[in-house]
C-alpha cells in the first residue's frame, strides 16, 4: 500500500448518499489532482462515520478533524486550506460536542467491537480489511481451532443474539452441530425492519467483509457449507457491498473449496427481501428464503433442527455474528470482560429524534440508557426537556425520564428485554403526544400483521379503532383497560412474536401517560398533538 | 418478451430465486408492476404451481400486481418519521401530485405509496424515489424532486 501524508476519509452511507456524497467525491477527486496533491493524500470511501444529521462528513487524518455538510462548493476551499497550507477550516467542523469530533472521549465512553472498522476503512476493498486484522480469526480458527473449540470459545464467551431474545450463540450453533440431517445451512438475518433501526445496514455498508468471514467461522463450527444472506430489498447499498464482498472473498480462495488449504468448503449468496417486516422473525425468514410467503411457523421444532428446507440451520443476527471474530481472535476472557456478568460483549446503538448529536454508537452491556441519551446523544437541544424516549422501535418500550437510569442489558431490561435488540433509541421531548406516537406504532403493527393468525390480524384492527376512539374522544370508559385486555391476548395466543410483543409499546405507554389518554378520552383535546384534523380524516 | 426469458435464464431453476425473480421482472417492466403472464412465466421456470407464485407476489409489499407510475414513492411512516412530521409530508405530497395514497398520477408518472421504515432516520422524514432516497423533507424539497423526476422523464 501507498504511503501517504494525509487521508481523507469519506463516510458513504444511505445518508450521504441523499445528500450528494457522489459529487462530492468526484469534486475531492479533482481538487487534489488540481493542487497536486493526489500522491500524498489519499481519499478513502468508508462506511459510516457515526454522525447522523449532518449530510455528507468527512474526517482528515492525522489530525482526526471532522468536517460536517461538506457540498461540492466547499470541497475546494477544504483542500486548499486544510491540506495545502495547513489550517483546519474552523466554520465548517463539526460542533466540537459531537460525539465523534472527539475520539479520544468517544473512546473512552464507546467501546467499538463490532464497529472498530467501521469508518476506518474502505468496505469495498478486502485488502484493507485484511491490513485491519482482517481474516485472522478464520486462520486462527483453520489451523488452530477444530470445529468443536470454535463452539466451546463462542459458548464460553458468553455472547448472546443481537436480534432480540438474546438466545446464547454458543449453545445455538452446537445443537445445530449436533443435529442430525445434512445439508446444514447457515442464515444470516439482515431483515432489519424494527423502525428506526438500522444498526445493521451500517455494518453491512462499513465492513461487509467482517460480515464474510463471520459466516464462515459459523459455517466451520456448526458443520455447514452454505450460507445465506437475507437483505431488506429497501437495503440496495447493503446488497451492493456484501455482493462485491463476497466476490472479492472468492477471488482470494476464502469462499468456495478447499479454504486456506484446510479442506473446508463454504460458500454464500444473498437473497433480498420484499417488504415484510414479519420477515424478520426467524422462521417467516426461513419461509421467505424457500420462496414462499413469510407466514411464520410453529415453533418447536425451532430451526437448529427444522430450519431452511427443514435441515439443521444456524440462523443469527448481523450484528451477533460481527461480534464473532473479534471473539476467536481475543479470546473469550478478554470478551467476557465486557459487559456485565450475564450479558457479555457490547451492544451497538442508533440514537435518534430530540438529541444534539443523532448517530450511532457501541458501548458495552449494562450502559444505562442516561449516558446513552445524554453522554452520547449529546442531551436534549437548548430548552427542552426530555418526555419519553422509546427504545426498541414500535416492538420497543416508552421509557419515562424517572426510569431513564435503568441498566441496558437482557437482565436489569427484563420484561422489556426484548427491545434491547433493535437498538433503536427514539428521544421525545414535550412536544411528542404519546396517544399519537402509540397510534404510530399500532398502525405500524397493523399494516405489517401477515394475517395469517386471527389475534394479531383482528387484534392490531380492533387496537387502532379502540385509539382512534379515544383520539376523538368517543371512547366509553374502561377502553384503556380492554386495550391491555386485548394486547394480553394476542401475547399469549400469536403465534409468532409480532403479535406477542404489542403489549410492550401499549402497557408502557398507558402506564407511563396514563393522565394523557384520559384527557383525550375526555375529549379535552391535546395540549401537544395538533393531530385533531388528522385523526378526523382517517 | 426476450427481455423476460433473459431475466429468468440469469436465475437457477430453484425456488429459493422466485423473490429475486420476481424482482428483476418488476424492475425490467414499464409500469412497475407485474403481469399474470409473468407469474405464469415465473411458475413454468421454477415448476411450481402458478398459485405458489400468486401467493408469494400478494404477500410482499414491494411487489404489485396493479400498474403502477414509472416513478415509485414510498414515504415512511414509522414512529420516528412519524414524530418528525410524515404525515405533514405525505398532505403535501398528495396536494402536489393531486393523488391519494395508492394513486397513480393521470400522466402515469408517479404513484404514492406510504412504507414502513426505511432505515435512514437520521434524516427524518424520508422518502423514497425508485431507488432514491430522500430526507429532511419539506414542501420545497418536495416540489423540488417531483420537478427533477418530472423533467428527467
Amino acid at each position: 500500500m501507498r504511503l501517504a501524508r494525509a487521508h481523507v476519509l469519506i463516510g458513504v452511507d444511505d445518508e450521504a448518499r441523499l445528500a450528494g456524497v457522489e459529487d462530492v467525491i468526484h469534486r475531492m477527486r479533482a481538487a487534489l489532482e488540481e493542487a497536486d496533491l493526489s500522491e500524498e493524500v489519499q481519499l478513502v470511501e468508508t462506511g459510516t462515520l457515526g454522525v447522523s444529521g449532518h449530510g455528507v462528513v468527512l474526517v482528515i487524518y492525522p489530525e482526526g478533524i471532522y468536517y460536517g455538510d461538506v457540498t461540492p462548493e466547499l470541497v475546494p476551499t477544504i483542500v486548499e486550506e486544510h491540506l495545502l497550507k495547513g489550517r483546519p477550516v474552523d466554520s465548517l467542523r463539526l460542533p466540537s460536542a459531537a460525539p465523534a469530533v472527539r475520539p479520544a472521549q468517544v473512546y473512552e465512553r464507546q467501546r467499538r467491537v463490532v464497529l472498530r472498522n467501521c469508518g476506518l476503512i474502505d468496505p469495498g476493498n478486502i485488502d484493507e480489511y485484511v491490513a485491519a486484522g482482517g481474516y485472522e480469526a478464520l486462520g486462527k480458527a483453520l489451523t488452530e481451532m477444530s470445529p468443536g473449540q470454535v463452539v466451546s470459545e463462542v459458548k464460553n464467551s458468553g455472547l448472546r443474539g443481537r436480534g432480540g431474545a438474546g438466545f446464547p450463540t454458543g449453545l445455538k450453533w452446537e445443537l445445530v452441530r449436533r443435529a442430525s440431517g445434512e445439508p446444514k445451512y447457515v442464515v444470516c438475518n439482515a431483515d432489519e425492519g424494527e423502525p428506526g433501526t438500522f444498526k445493521d445496514r451500517l455494518i453491512l455498508e462499513g465492513d461487509p467483509h467482517k460480515l464474510v468471514e463471520s459466516m464462515i467461522l459459523c459455517g466451520y463450527a456448526c458443520g455447514a457449507s452454505q450460507g445465506y444472506v437475507y437483505i431488506r430489498g429497501e437495503y440496495t447499498l447493503s446488497i451492493e457491498r456484501i455482493e462485491r464482498a463476497i466476490g472479492q472473498a472468492r477471488a482470494y480462495g476464502l469462499l468456495g473449496e478447499d479454504i486456506m488449504g484446510s479442506g473446508l468448503s463454504f460458500d454464500m449468496e444473498v437473497r433480498p427481501g420484499a417488504g415484510a417486516y414479519v420477515c424478520g422473525e426467524e422462521t417467516s425468514l426461513l419461509e421467505s428464503l424457500e420462496g414462499k410467503r413469510g407466514w411464520p411457523r410453529m415453533r418447536p421444532p425451532y430451526p437448529v433442527t427444522h430450519g431452511l428446507w427443514g435441515k439443521p440451520t444456524a440462523l443469527n443476527n448481523v450484528e451477533t455474528l460481527a461480534n464473532v471474530p473479534e471473539i476467536i481472535v481475543g479470546g473469550s476472557d478478554w470478551y467476557k470482560s465486557l459487559g456485565t456478568s450475564a450479558c457479555t460483549g457490547t451492544k451497538v446503538y442508533t440514537i435518534l429524534g430530540h438529541v444534539r448529536f443523532p448517530g450511532l454508537v457501541e458501548v458495552e452491556m449494562g450502559t444505562p440508557l442516561r449516558t446513552l441519551v445524554y453522554d452520547l446523544g449529546g442531551g436534549l437541544p437548548e430548552g427542552k426537556t426530555l418526555k419519553a424516549v422509546l427504545v426498541g422501535g414500535a416492538a420497543g418500550a416508552f421509557i419515562s425520564p424517572q426510569a431513564l437510569d435503568v441498566r441496558m442489558d437482557y437482565e436489569s431490561l427484563r420484561e422489556w428485554a426484548a427491545a434491547l435488540g433493535s437498538g433503536a433509541i427514539l428521544v421525545m421531548d414535550e412536544s411528542a403526544c404519546m396517544v399519537d406516537m402509540l397510534d404510530s406504532v399500532l398502525r405500524f403493527f397493523r399494516h405489517e400483521s401477515c394475517g395469517q393468525c386471527v389475534p394479531c390480524r383482528a387484534g392490531t384492527d380492533r387496537l387502532v379503532q379502540l385509539l382512534h376512539h379515544i383520539q376523538r374522544g368517543s371512547a366509553p370508559a374502561g377502553t384503556l383497560e380492554e386495550m391491555d385486555r386485548l394486547a394480553s391476548v394476542m401475547q399469549v395466543a400469536s403465534l409468532c412474536p409480532l403479535g406477542q410483543s404489542v403489549i410492550l409499546p401499549l402497557r408502557t405507554a398507558i402506564q407511563g401517560f396514563r393522565e394523557e389518554f384520559v384527557a383525550h378520552m375526555a375529549g379535552d383535546g391535546c395540549t401537544v398533538c395538533e393531530r385533531v384534523g388528522e385523526v378526523a380524516a382517517r | 418478451m426476450a427481455d423476460k426469458q433473459e431475466i429468468l435464464s440469469r436465475h437457477p431453476r430453484s425456488e429459493d430465486r422466485l423473490l429475486a425473480i420476481l424482482h428483476d421482472l418488476q424492475e425490467a417492466s414499464p409500469d412497475n408492476s407485474l403481469t399474470r403472464d409473468d407469474l405464469a412465466l415465473v411458475a413454468d421456470h421454477l415448476e411450481l404451481p402458478l398459485s405458489r407464485v400468486h401467493d408469494a407476489v400478494t404477500f410482499y409489499s414491494m411487489f404489485s400486481l396493479r400498474p403502477r407510475g414509472r416513478h415509485l414513492i414510498r414515504v415512511c411512516d414509522s414512529p420516528h418519521c412519524h414524530l418528525e412530521g410524515a404525515w405533514s409530508v405525505m398532505q403535501e405530497l398528495k396536494r402536489q401530485l393531486g393523488i391519494g395514497e395508492g394513486e397513480t398520477t393521470e400522466d402515469g408518472l408517479f404513484t404514492l405509496e406510504l412504507s414502513s421504515c426505511l432505515g435512514v432516520c437520521g434524516v427524518a422524514p424520508v422518502m423514497m424515489v425508485d431507488e432514491e432516497m430522500v430526507g429532511n423533507l419539506t414542501p420545497d424539497r418536495l416540489r423540488q424532486v417531483i420537478d427533477r423526476y418530472r423533467e428527467g422523464q
